[in-house]
């Protein structure tokens, strides 16, 4: 059921697609209307989720601490996993965002004869998470070659590297194959580790199988049913410029593809997919550990009721006295 | 309720493997032994707690007040504008399953809402349906649902499942930390009257008496002369000790519990032992008696109100700064929460030893000291006269506390000051020390009696890593700094891994601590001959 409701859901919005630009001519909507839609829901979205949650304030230093704090000088601090700086705090942040440093620390937990728990490294979660994410990245930065007339030297350079291998006619992009293999791995371990299945909601699948479609129609595109790229590239100039024109000619695989990646853009800001921004702003990880070495303010802190040394003697005073314990008042 | 007789070797079959049905569609079963009694109305009263009144987990009615719904989502919306780390895990976790296996509750128990991640989902479902539109439009197809008095009952359940020990945050890629939700949890079921009598006692002993035990000042100095008896017998140095001394330089502050039960009073004496030898003007306080804080699992402001204690002592006695004993969760308080709530210290001075002349600059707005930093920074100091070999009987490993580790990172300071004390030494399987150290099993006001199969099962994978250096090595000492340890530990050891004792830092250091002026010892801290002294003098098993 939750794996399969969202296969049909991208299976319905490609017909869709299909529908509407092959029956009902509704090219204009589907390559101008919809993409710009989906870029304003996704930029409105974001904003609101991020402000939102940086409305939220941080009350307290609570940063979960994976490694040997400052104290004494000739203690070997961890600075990277216990940052006591700012410094150390962006090296935290970066070896997260870029190297997903926390999934690398991934062991399997199993419990064998005897009874004995035993913990095994567990490193294919992060290899193919940092996998799909990079590619997923690198394959963005190509597609700018299709948004100015002059394609910039960056694409110019990742797409060597990313071709580098010289395979066939048009040249393989690694890339390519890196990021349908990783998302079809995610969503095999989502189906195939009991666990992983049994935590896996819906929402969990629906932007595998998004995802798993772009790239499908993607590659479809560059490698097979081959699309008029200049006219595509037409679209998307006329797209970035606001000037939107439909040149005729472009196949439906493309308005599919397109349609899809509207959709995981318009999708993005109300899903879990908002992790992307999320992670910057994680208290255990964005944070210095210097809560005894400079004061944290947390911004309501409110005058509680407390049971004072006053009101605690007057209690025990007598008893104090008999076993001569100094009084404030005798 | 029945007593928890089920063998260790029954207790380990454990299924890892998750039922067919799905966790929304299976209601929460709430067993015996895996639970806590209610808290009774007097102690809840006592601080001001709502909603007080009698009721019993296993009862199908639980006489809630009415518009109780209300009550939770308007706590919701409250928490989520006061807490960046609730609204945003409450949104980004991508149910990776990273976190899933590395529950101690979740490993001794195979229960699949023991998973860090469904434990988060029992909440963030109810979040989605009452606080995001796609919850409220798809629903269940979104992972949202109502609030219903079976949610609600799992919550309770669960939410009293989990020990706040942080370790599925430490694999989080998103570093979401189960602790903020179980926490947010508690907050929003005390609106309810929702709380245990394990934690609410304590609680309320704290605020009127000064300490989780409930000890009045004459019973702690009575307490305190027990130990310096017996202190006496052992090294034939006679220490006074003084309470709520004005113009003291330190004011000394430990758990309670280190003052109540074995073997938490050998650390207890460890202290003053230590202290004496160096001849430091330090009080005790029966005012701010108690380190740790069991308002940390209630509520956020009965924490600080708790916590409110220990500067207000220090400013009335005219101390100059503060030493914190041996205690997890205590220093997770002290160093996250304390200077925030109840400060600023600005009426203390910063902590300089007075032996080594060190300057702590890492306590320096805080002005509490953590006591293995201060022994650690004495032995290197060469301060402290060491006769390891007295700790030879004892193959000792080190148990990190998962506040201290977590919550702060205190990992080499204790070993460097075990490695010090004890010749034989040995480290549990990496993967369960350190930031990967397991929890007691225990924590978080969870110590009972009554939820003892809860607690076996949650210390089941912290005992297992000592079983392999117990079979390995022969370890037969559980080291560690922290009094819930010292306590639940113990249990768990004798349940687990019979043969092993647990004892806490200070008590290895001062078992090796040569004193000057001492007579010739025979015996440990425990009254137990030292290596080597057997048979020299008549033993007395009443300790």
């Amino acid at each position: 059921m939750k794996t399969l409701l969202p296969f049909f859901a991208v299976i319905t919005l490609i017909l869709l697609v299909v529908a509407g630009v092959q029956f009902a001519n509704l090219n204009f909507l589907f390559g101008v209307i919809i993409p710009y839609a989906a870029l304003a829901i996704f930029t409105a979205g974001i904003i609101y989720r991020v402000v939102k949650w940086a409305s939220s304030p941080v009350p307290f230093c609570i940063p979960t601490t994976c490694g040997q704090q400052k104290s004494l000088p000739w203690i070997k601090q961890s600075k990277l996993e216990n940052p006591s700086n700012l410094a150390g705090v962006i090296g935290r942040m970066a070896l997260e965002v870029f190297c997903f440093r926390s999934l690398f620390r991934n062991i399997k937990t199993e419990l064998r004869h005897g009874p004995k728990v035993t913990y095994g490294s567990d490193k294919w979660l992060w290899l193919a998470g940092l996998a799909f994410h990079w590619s997923f990245l690198i394959i963005l930065i190509r597609h700018f070659r299709f948004f100015s007339i002059k394609v910039p030297l960056v694409v110019h350079v990742i797409e060597s590297l990313d071709s580098f291998m010289q395979i066939g006619v048009p040249l393989l992009y690694m890339t390519d194959v890196v990021l349908l293999a990783a998302a079809t791995y995610l969503f095999i371990r989502r189906v195939t580790i009991p666990q992983v299945r049994y935590i896996s909601l819906a929402a969990d699948f629906f932007p595998l199988f998004l995802i798993l479609g772009i790239a499908c129609t993607g590659v479809m595109m560059r490698y097979f049913t081959k699309v008029a790229l200049v006219s595509v590239k037409e679209l998307a100039m006329g797209l970035v410029s606001f000037n939107p024109v439909i040149p005729v000619g472009i196949g439906v695989i493309f308005y599919i593809h397109l349609f899809l990646i509207s959709v995981l853009f318009a999708y993005f800001p109300f899903s879990k997919l908002v992790h992307m921004p999320g992670v910057f702003l994680s208290p255990t990880r964005n944070m210095i550990n210097n809560s005894r070495m400079v004061r944290h303010v947390n911004p309501w802190n409110y005058p509680v009721h407390v049971h004072t040394y006053e009101e605690y003697e007057n209690d025990f005073r007598e008893k104090m006295k008999m076993a001569e314990i100094p009084v404030d008042k005798e | 309720m029945a007593k928890f007789t089920v063998k260790p070797n029954e207790l380990s079959k454990i299924n890892l493997i998750p039922p067919k049905k799905e966790w929304m569609d299976t209601p929460v079963e709430i067993k015996e032994h895996m639970y806590c009694h209610p808290a009774k109305i007097k102690e809840l009263n006592v601080v001001g707690f709502p909603n007080a009144r009698e009721w019993r987990p296993a009862d199908e009615d639980w006489k809630l007040p009415a518009g109780w719904e209300q009550t939770i989502l308007e706590g919701m919306q409250s928490l989520l504008k006061k807490y960046r780390s609730f609204s945003l895990f409450m949104d980004i976790c991508v149910r990776c399953g990273a976190c899933a296996d590395k529950c101690h509750f979740y490993i001794g128990s195979g229960d699949p809402k023991n998973m860090p991640v469904l434990r988060a989902e029992l909440m963030r479902s109810v979040y989605r349906g009452n606080f995001t539109l796609a919850g409220k439009i798809l629903k269940k197809i979104a992972g949202a649902r109502d609030l219903t008095v079976n949610v609600l009952k799992e919550w309770w359940y669960y939410f009293y499942q989990c020990t706040e020990c942080r370790r599925c945050s430490v694999f989080c890629p998103y570093g979401i930390d189960q602790a903020e939700i179980t926490m947010m949890g508690r907050e929003l079921l005390n609106l309810l009257g929702l709380n245990i009598g394990w934690i609410a006692g304590p609680v309320a002993a704290c605020y009127m008496k000064g300490n989780h035990l409930g000890l009045e000042p004459h019973t702690i100095k009575s307490t305190i002369e027990l130990f310096v008896e017996d202190i006496e017998t052992l090294t034939g140095i006679k220490i006074e000790p003084s309470f709520n001394r004005k113009g003291a330089e330190i004011l000394f502050v430990t758990p309670s519990g280190d003052l109540f039960a074995n073997p938490g009073t050998y650390t207890a004496m460890g202290y003053m032992m230590l202290f004496q030898e160096l001849g430091l003007d330090y009080t005790w306080s029966t005012y701010a008696s108690e380190g740790g804080n069991f308002g940390f699992f209630t509520t956020n402001e009965m924490a600080k109100r708790l916590n409110s204690k220990i500067y207000a002592e220090a400013k009335r006695l005219g101390v100059k700064w503060i030493l914190g004993g041996e205690c997890g969760h205590m220093w997770r308080v002290l160093h996250q929460y304390m200077d925030t709530w109840n400060g600023p210290a600005d009426f203390l001075e910063e902590p300089v030893s007075p032996l080594t002349g060190t300057k702590f600059d890492n306590a320096k707005t805080t002005k509490m000291v953590h006591i293995v930093e201060f022994t650690a920074d004495l032995i290197k100091n060469g301060k402290l006269k060491l006769d390891k070999s007295r700790n030879d009987h004892l193959k000792v490993t080190f148990h990190d506390s998962c506040n201290t580790s977590r919550g702060m990172g205190i990992l080499e300071e204790p070993r460097y000051v075990i490695n010090n004390v004890c010749n034989h030494f040995y480290e549990m399987p990496e993967n369960t020390i350190r930031e990967k150290t397991f929890c007691c099993g225990s924590g978080t006001g969870l110590n009972a009696s009554e939820n003892m199969e809860l607690r076996m099962r949650g210390g089941f994978p912290r005992a297992n890593a000592v079983k392999h250096v117990h079979d390995k090595y022969g370890v037969n000492m559980l080291a560690n700094i922290c009094a819930i340890d010292r306590a639940t530990l113990s249990a768990a050891m004798d349940y687990w891994v019979p043969g092993v004792g647990v004892a806490g830092t200070h008590e290895l250091v001062a078992n090796a601590l040569v004193m000057k002026g001492e007579k010739e010892r025979t015996l440990d801290i425990r009254l137990e001959p030292l290596p080597g002294k057997e048979g020299n003098e008549e033993v007395s098993e009443n300790v």
